[in-house]
């Protein structure tokens, strides 16, 4: 996740404080991303570094308030505003999709792989048992969206997210089932190769 | 969960050590082996599994449709399995509900006469029956639509008839099979939101679907797999079985 251009878009509406865009940003995306204040400060050192945004004592232009009741002294009661190379930034960053093969690595597609050709590990077991807990999780997704308002579309929207990518994987869970269940190793305890339940992964990224 | 009536204590379903077996001997088929379950008012629960699984001789043996082969199943607390035809079909009109992925609505009758129909063919007088129904009808967001029939109504509206006539009087136990696979990703959140909402309302519903994502309304999900419960999310899972023994 890109906290830099989540910073940049908020900052895109209105100048901000830091400790108005970590409420802002945790507003927008729900809890999912949670940040501390020390990262988004350190974000927005390296975003004035780099000439995307300017930092300015004051108030920022609609208000707020967030400045003057933190604790942190008076660094932080600094407002921060987007600049014109923040804009080709963020437009940039906008215009270009995220790319699967920089996505971290799938630990749940591995931990199959290597249950695979571990000798005696009951895989269908570690399918069971991953399956429902990804659905206690889209239970969790679900009541969270139940609970959400109508005007909350940003963070319904993640909340979609959350709760398609959760139903892939359970539907890939299921898929690994089917395959399992045809699956007949020649002997109890040999290694299986792989091939059969990792032909969906993501190409494996070079480290 | 429980009313003034007192009769929310017990399950509103029940199914104990359910089994049905389809043929005998070599070429016997287990659909159901030995499978319980309770869903109490208030409560809705997804029933998944492969096709195959067992999940629709579930439904139809907790609706009266079909006979188990060993069990019980009693709605209400009343034991299905020692019921005339007369008294089961009664049952079924009074007090359980069904929703099809198809909705099931009668082509020739308009959106209340479906719903008031279960009512009248059980003996309640026609004026009482259309009120209850059209109460039922804006229970579903749809009292507008009482008059129209169901080819003039979109699909999500059709089904939204259906669990209004599901539900209708004092049937308090909804059956649903694939409720919104005909429908689009939108429409059939919100079939579902409303069916969630029917069961906050003290409601008993068992849903059957593939989907994970419309499972997850449900207060727990339980897994079919060879007729039998491989798990069930309100349940707390262990890690013991994970390795097998002799392992390493």
């Amino acid at each position: 996740m890109s906290i830099r251009h989540g910073l940049l878009a908020l900052l895109h509406r209105q100048p901000m404080y830091g400790y108005q865009l970590r409420s802002e940003f945790e507003a927008t995306t729900g809890s999912t991303w949670p940040l501390n204040v020390g990262q988004v400060y350190t974000t927005l050192g390296r975003l004035e570094r780099d000439g995307c945004v300017s930092a300015n004592a004051g108030s920022p232009a609609h208000g707020g308030g967030g400045g003057s009741e933190d604790p942190q002294g008076e660094e932080l009661q600094k407002t921060y505003a987007i600049t014109d190379l923040g804009r080709t930034e963020l437009t940039l960053w906008f215009a270009t999709p995220v790319s699967r093969a920089r996505r971290p690595r799938d630990e749940l597609a591995i931990k199959l792989a290597m249950a695979l050709v571990a000798p005696a590990v009951d895989v269908a077991a570690v399918v069971q048992f991953q399956r429902t807990d990804t659905l206690r999780a889209l239970q969790d997704y679900t009541r969270l969206k139940t609970k959400a308002e109508d005007g909350e579309l940003s963070w319904l929207l993640v909340l979609d997210s959350l709760i398609f990518a959760a139903e892939a994987e359970v539907r890939w869970l299921d898929h690994c089932e089917a395959r399992l269940a045809r699956h007949r190793p020649t002997r109890v305890g040999m290694v299986v190769p792989p091939v059969t339940t990792t032909q969906n992964l993501p190409k494996p990224v070079p480290s | 969960m429980t009313t003034a009536s007192g009769r929310d204590s017990q399950p509103v379903l029940q199914l104990r050590s359910l089994s049905r077996d389809h043929g005998t001997g070599a070429t016997a088929v287990h659909a159901l082996r030995g499978l319980s379950l309770s869903v109490d008012a208030g409560e809705l629960v997804a029933v998944m599994g492969p096709s195959g699984s067992g999940k629709s001789t579930l439904l139809a043996l907790a609706g009266g449709l079909d006979t188990a082969s060993s069990g019980q199943v009693l709605v209400e607390g009343a034991d299905l399995g020692g019921m005339s035809r007369r008294d089961l079909a009664r049952l079924r009109r009074r007090s359980v509900g069904y929703v099809f992925q198809d909705f099931n609505l009668l082509p020739a009758l308009t959106a209340i006469e479906n719903v008031s129909l279960p009512r009248e063919l059980d003996g309640t007088p026609a004026r009482t029956a259309r009120r209850e129904a059209l109460a039922a009808l804006t229970d579903v967001g749809v009292s507008e639509l009482a008059d129209r029939f169901p080819d003039a109504m979109s699909g999500g509206q059709q089904q939204r008839v259906a669990i209004a006539r599901a539900l209708v009087g004092p049937r308090r136990l909804l059956l649903a099979d694939e409720p919104t696979g005909a429908l689009d990703s939108e429409t059939g959140e919100s079939v579902l939101r409303l069916i969630r909402r029917r069961c906050d309302d003290g409601a008993a519903g068992l849903l059957v679907t593939h989907e994970a994502r419309h499972a997850a309304w449900a207060d727990r999900v339980v897994f079919l797999r060879d007729g039998t419960m491989i798990d069930d999310t309100g349940r707390v899972s262990t890690v013991d079985s994970l390795l097998a023994d002799g392992a390493g």
